[in-house]
């Protein structure tokens, strides 16, 4: 497949293929149907940040009804129409932006947005490699995930409104249109929306594996790679297996809605109406949807973790402590994603006996997720630490990982897990450490392969004033959300006021929703500095501006379609030769001289 | 005007920190990029510590804010959630230290170690005895969480104890249905296909069934103290989920696939509002499942009461299928006195079925 590429740079080391070589590059085959892993890498960037930028927007909206239930906002009815009649959110559609919040951070953002941009920009430039292994695949994978965002948009402007079940898309609720608006068509588009997202996740997936174990350059053992392609490696091994059986849990969704089968349903009665299904189980659907799910979150937090190592490594101007330990680590963790799924479901009647082996194999992940800590503090002790901003920002992803891996150990408990099973706390627990932390994850990518993405800076002075402000917020939002959950205050509620045991809290919701808003403005912040730096950033001189070992900086600044303009450097070390022998840093390109010290 | 007023001040605003951050780069360049780079650096350094420090502190405020309005000061309403309570604070005491350990370390770490001219960074790849030390203290710690809660989750998830009162809680958009046995302590047989709401069987109540002729249909749930009540969990169209934050309990409702849940309240709704010091306290049955868009209004309140008045409330009920059917009943034996106040819940939204 590789003779597909057509590469103008380095035309003398690569012959073109009669048929799709092509001289000069169209503004279309350059920048809208490109096979160019970097291009393709920026849509996936690009296409992340305005969603993100959406699903932000959501939650702003339903956080002002959270902290202010009694006020009106005129300009939500201008904005919304029949969604916000008098300026006050409906019911129906502060589920539907609920829903769209999830759907889009958890599936658009940071599985698309993180590992679709990082796994197609940092994998030929990492391993050494002029592309990925199919080019062509690489570009259908993107515009499957751009077919699949615009339905999902559509989604939010059709009659009966958006899918209003939560991102969980839980039947019966989101099978029966008698049951909520959003279960009518717009539940049909969310899940022809997430079944195109999961082909685009597979060609990608496939693509970014066979590249690695095939395309790695002369002396890139798999243990010289640098733990970045590792975690990316093993976020594209859980997608793989595990997004296929939410694909069957959809279709079998969408059989159940418009073909009158009975997979999910049975006994019920809606709205008046017996309906005719027997014999489904609405728990199949859960164990479907969480077998993906599950592995999901780790599908989020491999790339930033594996993102986060290489840039404190980096900063620290040492090497990453326990390399092995750090890739035994994250095997683990992949291993183990797939046998956990059902601690979400604890309180669904799970056989006791089952729910007893889940919280074992759950309280499991701690231990790999401790080494990763363990390593990561070790690596800035005694370190010579440049706090740039993608430094910064991996300290943030740490921080904020530990913070909400311990309360995974709270919630894997099945006997705690009754009392804060969907209740605040929940909510604390999985925005900290699948939510913001790999939100930092991609800031930190971003900071620090921006130059290599652009051949630019981004604005440091905003850049730190991004990174602080939403560290800052992140606490002071998620932080209080734990006592509220020790409380037993229910996530997805659209009013507290008309309870007695919750009410209390209402000064703290409108607190966090003022906290939201300041933290969305700081978003806006960064993408302002994201898209003013690609045109008018300080210009980078120094290919490797960062003093890194790694082989992306072996290349040009900017590199062209091909990477490298002659032949592709052999690597003859890890990527972690910090301070090694007195010296700042050692590329990975440099061979071992014969009097270096042995120990790695 | 209001709100161009505002968007202006917002815009302003952005502009403001937009020439801060360009006049930054103009300064840099005048000082030299080295120069200002090592200043900043310094900048965010000191800023590690403030975070630090100022984190502390909002843990520690957060908790004295918050602490007193959890529900650990007034005590589990139930025997078996005292366990629960237990488990938690435990588990809070390990994960806390850990956490302060943790943090304290990634960011002192960071401030004392920030780039300085004559420090070089220590080269420092591996060492399996650490790695050894922090894998093994984690599983340990585990295990011992692990083999705690397992024995509570086996408890709780167990049989009830023989004598436990048994009570069907039906939910359905966006509202719960409490059913009693009756006197002869079994349920009349329920098909969804019975259903009928316009002649009042909204349940689906096989009433060919004799067994469901003394079953009693509530809105409200009554329980006495003191003894361990199994609730027999249904739903009639979506999944819902009986929560009880009070009771430390949380069970869902499956269209289908009937569940349950046992537990043991240990004190009456009065003596919680004296616990609490709230007289508006009550018990509350909370929607915990995504169920459509009155959720958030699916409310049940559970009165907790002496044995006596629990009997006294029940012999004031009248069996549905007499409810139903207009059969007149051999008179109920009612000597005892009316029962001292039956709650009322308190108003709220209400959402009608679409």
């Amino acid at each position: 497949m590789s003779s597909v590429v057509s590469i103008h740079e380095s035309g003398t080391h690569h012959a073109h293929d009669a048929d799709h070589g092509h001289h000069h590059e169209t503004f279309i085959s350059k920048y809208v149907f490109s096979m160019d892993h970097k291009t393709i890498s920026k849509q996936f960037l690009i296409t992340g940040i305005f969603w993100a930028f959406v699903g932000g927007l959501f939650s702003v909206i339903f956080r002002l009804q959270l902290g202010f239930p009694e006020a009106s906002f005129p300009i939500l009815e201008d904005l919304l129409g029949k969604w916000a009649p008098g300026g006050k959110l409906s019911p129906d559609f502060y589920y539907a932006l609920v829903t769209m919040h999830g759907t889009i951070l958890v599936f658009f953002v940071l599985t698309a947005g993180l590992s679709g941009t990082f796994s197609n920009f940092l994998i030929p430039l990492q391993v050494g490699a002029r592309d990925m292994a199919s080019p062509l695949l690489n570009m259908l994978s993107y515009w499957f995930f751009f077919v699949a965002s615009i339905i999902l948009l559509s989604s939010l402007f059709v009659q009966t409104g958006p899918a209003s079940g939560g991102w969980t898309v839980y039947p019966p609720l989101s099978a029966l249109g008698e049951a909520s608006e959003g279960s009518k068509i717009g539940m049909d588009l969310w899940l022809t929306s997430m079944a195109l997202f999961i082909i685009s996740q597979l060609l990608a997936g496939l693509n970014y594996i066979s590249t690695i174990l095939n395309m790695r350059t002369k002396g890139m053992t798999m243990t010289r790679m640098p733990l970045t392609i590792w975690g990316l490696f093993f976020t594209a091994v859980l997608g793989v297996l595990s997004f296929p059986v939410l694909l069957s849990g959809a279709v079998l969704l969408l059989f159940d809605r418009n073909l009158e089968t009975s997979f999910f349903l049975s006994d019920i009665v809606v709205a008046g109406k017996i309906l005719p299904h027997e014999g489904g189980s609405a728990i199949l659907f859960q164990h479907l949807f969480w077998f993906l799910g599950h592995p999901e979150v780790y599908i989020i937090i491999l790339p930033a973790m594996g993102m986060a190592s290489e840039i404190i490594s980096v900063n620290s101007r040492k090497p990453i402590f326990g390399y092995m330990a750090m890739v035994a680590s994250m095997f683990a963790i992949t291993v183990l994603a797939f046998l956990v799924w059902a601690h979400h479901m604890f309180v669904t009647g799970l056989n006791p006996f089952l729910g007893a082996v889940f919280v074992l194999l759950t309280l499991l992940i701690a231990v790999p997720s401790a080494i990763k800590v363990f390593n990561w503090l070790t690596t800035i002790w005694r370190g010579n630490i440049r706090f740039t901003p993608g430094m910064i920002s991996s300290i943030g992803f740490v921080s904020l990982f530990i913070s909400g891996g311990l309360t995974g150990i709270f919630l894997g408990n099945a006997a705690l897990d009754i009392h804060l099973h969907d209740t605040y706390f929940v909510i604390a627990h999985f925005h900290i450490v699948m939510g913001v932390s790999a939100f930092f994850g991609m800031f930190a990518g971003i900071y620090h392969w921006f130059p290599k993405m652009y051949g630019r800076f981004m604005n440091d002075t905003l850049a730190y004033i991004h990174i602080w402000v939403t560290l800052i917020g992140a606490y002071l939002i998620f932080w209080p959300m734990h006592y509220t959950g020790l409380s037993g205050m229910p996530r997805r509620y659209y009013d507290y006021s008309g309870w007695e045991s919750f009410k209390m809290f209402d000064g703290l919701n409108a607190f966090i929703s003022i906290v939201v808003i300041v933290v969305f403005a700081a978003q806006i912040l960064f993408i302002f500095n994201f898209f003013y730096s690609i045109f008018k950033g300080r210009k980078v001189k120094d290919p490797n501006p960062w003093k890194a070992t790694t082989l992306e900086w072996t290349t040009p600044i900017n590199p062209g379609h091909g990477n490298w303009p002659g032949e592709i450097p052999e690597v003859h070390r890890w990527p972690y030769d910090y301070g090694k022998d007195g010296k700042d840093f050692i590329p990975q390109t440099t061979p071992v001289g014969a009097d270096e010290s042995k120990d790695h | 005007m209001k709100d161009l007023f505002l968007v202006a001040i917002v815009v302003m605003f952005f502009l403001v920190i937009f020439q801060i951050a360009k006049a930054s780069e103009y300064v840099s360049i005048l000082k030299g990029e080295e120069k200002t780079r090592k200043q900043s650096n310094k900048i965010n350094a000191f800023l590690m510590l403030v975070f630090l420090v100022l984190g502390l502190f909002g843990a520690w405020y957060c908790n004295e804010l918050y602490y007193g309005k959890t529900l650990f000061p007034q005590g589990s309403g139930s025997v078996e959630g005292e366990e629960i309570d237990t488990m938690l604070l435990v588990t809070i005491a390990i994960c806390g230290v850990v956490f302060f350990i943790t943090q304290i370390l990634l960011f002192w770490f960071a401030y004392k170690y920030q780039e300085r001219d004559n420090q070089k960074a220590y080269f420092y790849p591996h060492n399996n005895k650490l790695e050894i030390i922090w894998t093994t203290i984690p599983a340990i710690t585990l295990t011992i969480l692990i083999v705690f809660g397992l024995k509570f989750w086996f408890k709780i998830t167990g049989d009830p104890p023989a004598d436990a009162l048994m009570v069907e809680i039906t939910g359905h958009q966006f509202g719960w249905d409490i059913r009693y046995a009756g006197k002869d302590n079994i349920f009349g047989k329920k098909h969804f296909k019975l259903y009928n709401n316009p002649a009042g069987n909204s349940l689906g109540v096989d009433f060919s069934d004799p067994e469901s002729h003394d079953d009693i249909r509530t809105t409200e749930m009554h329980l006495p103290v003191n003894r361990p009540v199994k609730l027999i969990i249904h739903s009639q169209d979506v999944i819902h989920d009986v929560g009880l934050p009070h009771f430390r309990m949380k069970m869902d409702a499956v269209p289908g696939i009937p569940t349950t849940l046992w537990f043991t309240p240990q004190y009456t709704t009065a003596q919680m509002r004296e616990r609490t010091g709230n007289p508006n306290f009550v018990y509350e049955i909370a929607c915990d499942q995504m169920c459509g868009k009155g959720h958030f209004s699916m409310r049940g309140v559970i009165v907790v009461e002496t044995e006596e008045e629990y009997n006294a409330w029940m012999a004031k009920q009248k069996p549905e299928y007499a409810n139903l059917f207009q059969v007149e009943e051999a008179p109920a034996p009612a000597t005892e006195p009316a029962v001292a106040d039956s709650t009322q819940p308190a108003p709220i939204a209400q959402v009608v079925n679409p």
